[in-house]
């Protein structure tokens, strides 16, 4: 075996449930995390995004329908879940762009310091959910 | 053999070693960025409040349609890419990895199949 082909090394000593819930995540920690899970649960809902730009745009009726659907509910399902389902959503995109776009004005312009790893990691947060704030009122008509 | 491997004395062997990914997550995310800014534009731009006919009006232009089908492939392009990832990095058993692989790319490939028809019909 040359040395490139050699066996790497594997780390398997985190217990998820043991040790995952005591370890201190540093700030950008939780952005990178919550990079992945907002990415996974878009991917989970995407046939119900589909289902909602066809609706909206396929004709009048089934534009009503999309409106209705989060006003009054669809089938056994009540509107305020759905508004619920959208707000997830909601920010799930919010959070994966602005991580994306802090991931692509770290590659462009070499900004690697640990500094800005951190405090670019908290405007993506208080920017993500200060947005998802704002949008979820509108969306739940409270202003 | 040289002590160090990295940068420019890396030693470059015949396996992929992610660039490719690693750009086109960046090309897809950038355009798939570019479109959402254009979408928000239009939709602020519209004036009075916005029904069918202004919202379906945005996706029926010609050059409208041709962006957001691009935009359409990049997704797919770019869920497969972070979903592999994230299948690599907690599935194991090489078996159970292979399910959820073809599973991933059927799941995207319908659900961009979807959007194209719902745009063209439009």
């Amino acid at each position: 075996m040359t040395e490139l082909a050699r066996k790497r090394p594997e780390f398997r000593n985190i217990n998820a449930l043991k040790d995952l819930p005591s370890y201190r995540l540093p700030v950008a920690g939780i952005v990178s995390i919550l990079h992945r899970i907002s990415g996974f649960l878009m991917f989970l809902l995407m046939p119900l995004i589909i289902w909602m730009f066809d609706s909206s745009i396929t004709s009048e009726i089934s534009f009503a329908k999309l409106s209705a659907a989060f006003n009054i509910g669809i089938g056994f399902v009540p509107g305020w879940f759905m508004k619920l389902v959208a707000l997830a959503l909601i920010w799930a995109y919010l959070h994966h762009f602005i991580a994306g776009l802090r991931h692509l004005y770290m590659d462009v312009c070499h900004a690697v310091t640990k500094e800005f790893g951190k405090s670019s990691a908290i405007v993506t947060l208080a920017l993500s959910i200060s947005l998802t704030a704002v949008l979820g009122a509108k969306m739940f008509g409270l202003y | 053999m040289s002590s160090v491997n990295y940068g420019s004395k890396r030693i470059v062997t015949g396996a992929g070693y992610g660039f490719r990914d690693w750009l086109a997550q960046r090309v897809t995310g950038t355009l798939m960025a570019l479109f959402t800014v254009i979408l928000l534009a239009q939709v602020i731009f519209t004036s009075g409040p916005i029904g069918y006919e202004e919202w379906a009006g945005i996706f029926a232009s010609q050059w409208m349609k041709v962006l957001t089908f691009c935009v359409i492939l990049s997704l797919l392009y770019h869920v497969w890419v972070g979903m592999r990832d994230i299948w690599m990095d907690y599935v194991k058993p090489l078996a159970v990895r292979l399910v959820l692989h073809v599973f991933t790319l059927v799941w995207l490939i319908g659900c961009a199949g979807w959007a194209v028809q719902a745009l063209w019909r439009l």
